[in-house]
C-alpha cells in the first residue's frame, strides 16, 4: 500500500526552497527524496548554490541575485509532481561500503532487547542488520552522521524515553526502521547493537565526509580484538572498503 | 605577518568568520560570526574588501598585544576598552603598536563584541572557513597564551574611523518569515505567538538560544514529524512549546516543528540580545521577507557610507606623550591625518 505523497514547495528563508514529499517519515516519501535530489545532482536549476537532500525533502538554497522562488517554484514543480504521483523504485546505489562492526556484549549492549523486540533472537538480529539492503537516508545532526535504513517492518521499535546516557564515536544504535552510526559520543534515545571503527568525520582526512545519501551500506561482523587492530587504521574508516558500482 | 597574542581571555573568545558554506547535505551547518554584521562593520571600518576573520567575544574581551603595528577593528556589542589606559573608542577602528596593551573588559549591552585585525587572522581554514564550529569539533576557544597569526595590515596609516551602527543590542522587533512548516500551526496559534511578548532566557549559546514566555505554542502535528532541514534564525518549538531560535552553530536537521523563520537582517539584533531582553516578533509576507535580503556586499557596500574618520582633540588623549615617544611611528600623524581629511 503505497502512501500518497505531496509535492510541496515550500519557502525556506530568502535564499531557500524546499520540496517535501510528506510530513513523516514515509519509505515511499524517502524514496521520491532522494530521487529528486539526485536528479537536481545531476541537472542543477540555475542559480541554484546548494543542493541538501534530507529525509522526506531537499533544500535548495538560491542565490538570489541569480534567480528567485518563483523560477525555481516553476523548475521545480513539475519534476516534484511527476515523482509524487507515481513514485520511483530506490534508486539504485552509485557506491557500496562495507563497514566491519562488533555486535552485542559491552558493544552492543542493548541487541538482546532489540532483538526481542523484533521477535526474533540476537544471532537472527545481526543476520538482519548484515544481510539487508541498506542506504545512506540522509546525513544530518552532526557533520558526516548517516541516517541509515530501512530495516524491516518488525524493526520499528520506538526510541526510548529514557535517554541512553553515552554512546562512543562510531556506535550504531537502532529505532524506527533505521540505524545512526555516532559521529562522536553522544546521549541518545536509540538503542545501541553495535559498535564500529569508522569515523564519520575528520576534518584532517582528504574527504573529510566520506558518507553520502544514497550510499548503499552492508555491516560485516567482527571480533572485538579485529576491530582493535582496523580501528588504528590512519585514516580512521575502521577498515571499512568502498565499492564503485557500475 | 602580525602575530596577536591572548595575553589573557575574560570573555568566551572564538576565531569567527563569515563561516563555510555548501556542506548542509554533509550535516554541518554553516557556523562562523554570531552577529554576521559586526564583521562586515569591522571591514568597513577596515575599509576592506570582504569581511575577515576576527575574535568573537561573549561577555566580555581580554587583554591582547601585537608583534607588529596593525590597526583593529572594535564592533558588535560594546565593550569597555582601553589601549595603555587610554580609552578607546567602540564601533571604531585603531592603531595598535607593539608593547600596548589592548583591554577589552565587560559587555555594557549585548553579548558580542568582535576584534579584527586589519589583515584578518589567518589561521589555516578548515573545510573553508577559520571559524571555531565547536559543536562539530571544529577549532578550540582561545585561551591565555594563544597566539593567532594575522596577515599584515594592508594600509596601517590609515587614519582611524567610526561608524555609525542602529542600535540591536537591546533585544527589539525581530521580524519573522513563514518557513516550511508554519502551515502545521493553527491560526490562534500564530495569532498568539506574534501577539506574544518574549523575554531571552538564561540559556543560549551558539547553536541556539531559548525564549520565555507565559502562553505555549504547540502544534497537533508534532508527534511523529520527520526530521527536517533546519537553519539559523528557525524559530523551533520544543516539546513544551516554547520558541527555541536555530543560531550559527546549530544542528542541520531537527525534528520539532518551526513556526517560522527570523530574517537574516534581523538575526543580528536576536544574537545579541543579552539574557532578560524583550523581543517580539512581526509576522511578514513572503514579498516582503524576500525584498527585506541583501548580499553581504550590499551589506558592506550599505555600511562603509557609515563610516568617517575619527576626529579627536588632542587634549582629550591621555596618552598622546606615549603615541609620539613610540619609535616616533605615529607621532601624532593619526591627528594631523585626520584634521586633514576633516576639511
Amino acid at each position: 500500500m503505497t502512501a500518497s505523497l505531496t509535492s510541496d514547495i515550500l519557502p525556506a528563508g530568502p535564499d531557500g526552497v524546499l520540496v517535501r514529499f510528506a510530513l513523516r517519515p514515509d519509505p515511499v516519501a524517502m524514496t521520491a527524496a532522494q530521487v529528486l535530489a539526485r536528479g537536481l545532482q545531476d541537472h542543477p536549476p540555475a542559480g541554484v548554490v546548494e543542493i541538501a537532500p534530507g529525509l522526506v525533502s531537499v533544500l535548495l538554497r538560491f542565490d538570489p541575485a541569480r534567480t528567485d522562488r518563483a523560477r525555481l517554484a516553476a523548475r521545480l514543480g513539475p519534476q516534484a509532481s511527476a515523482i509524487a504521483a507515481d513514485p520511483p523504485p530506490q534508486p539504485a546505489p552509485l557506491r557500496r561500503w562495507t563497514i566491519p562492526a562488533v555486535f552485542g556484549g559491552q558493544h552492543g549492549p542493548q541487541l538482546a532487547e532489540v532483538a526481542r523486540m523484533a521477535g526474533i533472537d540476537e544471532q537472527q538480529a545481526i543476520q538482519t542488520i548484515c544481510g539487508s539492503d541498506l542506504n545512506v537516508l540522509t546525513i544530518g545532526f552532526a557533520p558526516g552522521q548517516p541516517y541509515i535504513g530501512l530495516l524491516p517492518q518488525a524493526w520499528d521499535i520506538p526510541r526510548m524515553s529514557e535517554l541512553n546516557p553515552r554512546v562512543p564515536a562510531g556506535a550504531v544504535v537502532v529505532a524506527v526502521r533505521q540505524i545512526v552510526m555516532f559521529s562522536a559520543e553522544s546521549a541518545t534515545g536509540w538503542r545501541q547493537v553495535a559498535q564500529s571503527a569508522f569515523r564519520n568525520f575528520d576534518p584532517d582526512r582528504n574527504t573529510p565526509m566520506p558518507l553520502l545519501a544514497g550510499d548503499a551500506i552492508r555491516y560485516t561482523p567482527v571480533t572485538a580484538d579485529r576491530l582493535r587492530e582496523l580501528a588504528a587504521a590512519p585514516d580512521g574508516l575502521g577498515g571499512a572498503t568502498l565499492e564503485v558500482l557500475a | 605577518m602580525t602575530t596577536l597574542r591572548i595575553d589573557r581571555a575574560d570573555g568566551i573568545l572564538t576565531v569567527q568568520d563569515m563561516g563555510r558554506e555548501g556542506y548542509l547535505g554533509q550535516g554541518l551547518s554553516r557556523g562562523g560570526a554570531m552577529d554576521r554584521l559586526a564583521l562586515i562593520e569591522a571591514a568597513a571600518l577596515l575599509d576592506l574588501p570582504a569581511p575577515l576573520a576576527g575574535i568573537e567575544m561573549a561577555g566580555a574581551g581580554g587583554l591582547f598585544s601585537v608583534t607588529a603595528p596593525t590597526r583593529v577593528a572594535l564592533t558588535g556589542a560594546a565593550m569597555l576598552a582601553t589601549l595603555d589606559d587610554a580609552p578607546l573608542r567602540w564601533q571604531a577602528s585603531h592603531l595598535i603598536l607593539p608593547g600596548q596593551k589592548l583591554r577589552i573588559g565587560a559587555v555594557q549591552s549585548g553579548v558580542y563584541g568582535y576584534l579584527t585585525p586589519a589583515g584578518g587572522i589567518d589561521t589555516p581554514p578548515m573545510l573553508g572557513s577559520r571559524a571555531a564550529h565547536l559543536s562539530a569539533g571544529l577549532g578550540a576557544f582561545l585561551t591565555a597564551g594563544d597566539t593567532l597569526p594575522c596577515a599584515p595590515d594592508p594600509d596601517p596609516d590609515a587614519p582611524p574611523r567610526v561608524i555609525e551602527v542602529a542600535g540591536r543590542f537591546n533585544g527589539g522587533t525581530l521580524r519573522v518569515a513563514d518557513g516550511p512548516q508554519t502551515g502545521l500551526f493553527d491560526d490562534d496559534v500564530l495569532q498568539a505567538f506574534y501577539d506574544t511578548p518574549f523575554t531571552r532566557a538564561p540559556r543560549g549559546n551558539r547553536q541556539g538560544i531559548q525564549l520565555d514566555a507565559k502562553p505555549r505554542f504547540t502544534s497537533d502535528h508534532a508527534a511523529g514529524l520527520a526530521s527536517d532541514m533546519i537553519g539559523p534564525g528557525d524559530l523551533q518549538m520544543t516539546g513544551d512549546g516554547l520558541p527555541y531560535v536555530l543560531m550559527a552553530e546549530c544542528q542541520t536537521m531537527g525534528g520539532y516543528p518551526r513556526i517560522g523563520q527570523i530574517i537574516p537582517a534581523d538575526l543580528p539584533r536576536m544574537a545579541q540580545a543579552a539574557p532578560g531582553a524583550m523581543l517580539r516578533f512581526q509576522r511578514l509576507t513572503q514579498d516582503q521577507a524576500d525584498a527585506l535580503w541583501r548580499s553581504d556586499a550590499d551589506l558592506l557596500h550599505e555600511a562603509a557610507a557609515r563610516c568617517h574618520n575619527l576626529i579627536r582633540d588632542p587634549s582629550t588623549i591621555a596618552d598622546l606623550l606615549s603615541y609620539q615617544l613610540v619609535g616616533g611611528v605615529t607621532a601624532g600623524r593619526e591627528l594631523e591625518e585626520c584634521r586633514c581629511r576633516s576639511i
